[in-house]
């Protein structure tokens, strides 16, 4: 028998133990569940699939009674709007910042403390002063992702391009390169697949910003729904829900996965 | 050696010193080197053989004295009059083998954005794959260097260095990472590339006989004078500068080497 260190299950049994504590959780459930509704069949607190399904069948596929909307495609829509919107205009700033205070000296001196000090303003305290100048609009909620995240991405991004070797960028000034081409050539390919990284790390934060902001102030969104409906203890919303959110984030987090490895193949194959 | 006298020397320093602070790292160094010459500079580590092709390079500036490239003070930036090979990391990871030579000639006809389409871009690719064949990486044109072997990658490395046709090429340890059998190789390599572009060489090198093989010239950089109580006091100069010839190798092989051991220990 070898050490337990040195033991490697095979790729089907890595599988199933991947799968089983899945299976054991909604096995746990609905042992739970139906426990409660045997004793309660009013119990709110962990409704059985079957009411789940049904409810999310309702606000899915049936339009609402009071306005007629699909209200589990209206909140995703109005959600992944906010989120790609506030992610996208994080992501280019982020980057642009980033890439001139690590690749410029010139801009490193004034924008760098800057950057470093927003990025400690936990950006929670911010979203008051945010709604009371953008109004409780989507500016607002869009505002407070871009605050959350694009430090973070600016600061990650700077690191990136402070660690692209020196030598790199000696070499492209004896091939006759100018500051710009240097910029377009040699630093930002390198660094996109790195501000993919930097986007997937950041999105679970910028979840975070888009559900609290939904949850203070909206009338749609996956986070409005779901603070709404817990004045009814609405569990049957509110769990799938919690799985749909789950589902959408690792489906984003899968693309940019497969956009990474598919336009930076050299990036994931080990050149850094 | 009568050329010397005929032309003007391509690099002149004249009482070059270099400091850093109060660290002199190099002093009172007055060299004349034609174009053509093949120059190796050895000695120990932190003697200023690096500095000094750094200051060639124009990433360090030079502290009191002058350093003079066709008579005039060497530009203060890399440009594309001084091609340069590190021991690693010179070659673009992101970029195939073809294309990392390809753009130095992008960098050439495209100001704005640094990329060619179309003929323009054909044209610079046969010229590249020229260069590609005369370095033996034809095989391995469409690969990426992560794909390349350390010796492949400097290869790549002098191919890209010498696109834009410098007149001076930098070596910085270009070998020193290599296996002796595949160094072998790129010995031949770059004596041949040396005599076909007509090059004017400065090799830093850890390898005294590989300064003495490739080598017309030998430097040793070394400190005339010490302070034991404070080693930063005085800079480094180059000790000898031997005209290499295949006669007088062997025997002022053993003798140079005798002293940088002896200063070796002496430190």
């Amino acid at each position: 028998m070898k050490r337990l260190i040195n033991l490697t299950p095979t790729k089907p049994i890595r599988w199933l133990l991947g799968v089983l504590p899945f299976l054991l959780i909604v096995l746990v459930y609905i042992t739970a569940s139906d426990a409660r509704l045997l004793e309660n069949s009013t119990d709110k607190l962990l409704p059985s699939l079957g009411q789940m399904g049904e409810t999310i069948h309702n606000y899915a596929l049936e339009p609402s009674k009071r306005t007629g909307e699909y209200l589990f495609w209206v909140d995703t829509y109005s959600s992944l709007k906010r989120l790609i919107l506030g992610m996208s205009i994080a992501a280019i700033m982020g980057f642009l910042f980033g890439l001139l205070t690590g690749a410029i000296p010139t801009f490193h001196a004034p924008i760098s403390p800057l950057v470093t000090v927003i990025s400690l303003i936990p950006p929670m305290a911010l979203l008051p002063i945010l709604f009371i100048i953008f109004g409780l609009d989507e500016l607002a909620k869009v505002a407070l992702i871009v605050i959350g995240v694009a430090p973070c991405i600016a600061r990650d991004i700077q690191r990136c391009t402070l660690e692209i070797p020196k030598e790199q960028i000696i070499k492209a000034q004896t091939l006759g390169a100018s500051s710009l081409q240097v910029l377009l050539r040699v630093y930002i390919p390198q660094l996109l697949p790195r501000l993919i990284s930097s986007i997937r790390l950041t999105l679970g934060s910028a979840w975070l910003f888009l559900i609290a902001a939904e949850a203070i102030a909206s009338t749609d969104g996956l986070g409005y729904r779901i603070f709404l409906v817990r004045r009814y203890m609405s569990m049957d919303v509110i769990l799938p829900y919690v799985i749909w959110i789950t589902f959408l984030a690792f489906v984003i987090d899968w693309l940019l996965v497969k956009i990474s490895q598919k336009c930076f193949a050299w990036h994931h194959q080990g050149a850094h | 050696m009568t050329a010397m006298t005929q032309a003007q020397p391509l690099i002149k320093a004249k009482n070059l010193w270099k400091k850093y602070g109060s660290n002199v790292v190099l002093e009172r160094l007055n060299i004349n080197v034609n174009a053509g010459e093949f120059i190796t500079m050895v000695g120990t580590s932190g003697c200023g053989k690096s500095t000094f092709l750094k200051m060639l390079l124009g990433m360090e500036a030079v502290t009191s004295g002058e350093l003079l490239l066709d008579g005039k003070p060497i530009p203060n930036e890399p440009d594309q009059s001084r091609g340069i090979v590190f021991q690693q990391y010179s070659v673009f990871p992101h970029l195939s083998v073809l294309e990392n030579v390809i753009i130095a000639r992008e960098f050439e006809h495209s100001p704005l954005l640094g990329k060619l389409f179309g003929t323009k871009k054909k044209a610079v690719i046969e010229e590249a794959k020229t260069l590609l064949h005369s370095v033996g990486l034809t095989p391995a044109i469409n690969k990426y260097p992560h794909e390349l072997s350390g010796g492949m990658k400097q290869r790549l490395a002098i191919a890209q260095a010498l696109i834009r046709q410098p007149r001076i090429l930098l070596l910085d340890e270009p070998f020193g990472a290599l296996d002796p059998g595949i160094r072998a190789d790129m010995h031949q390599l770059i004596l041949k590339l040396w005599k076909e572009h007509e090059l004017t060489v400065f090799m830093v090198t850890h390898d005294l006989s590989e300064g003495f093989y490739l080598g017309t010239r030998l430097w040793v950089f070394d400190k005339i004078r010490r302070d034991p109580h404070s080693p930063e006091a005085y800079g480094a100069s180059i000790t000898y500068d031997l005209p290499v010839t295949r006669k007088t190798t062997e025997a002022h092989e053993m003798q140079v080497l005798e002293e940088i051991k002896a200063a070796e220990i002496a430190l």
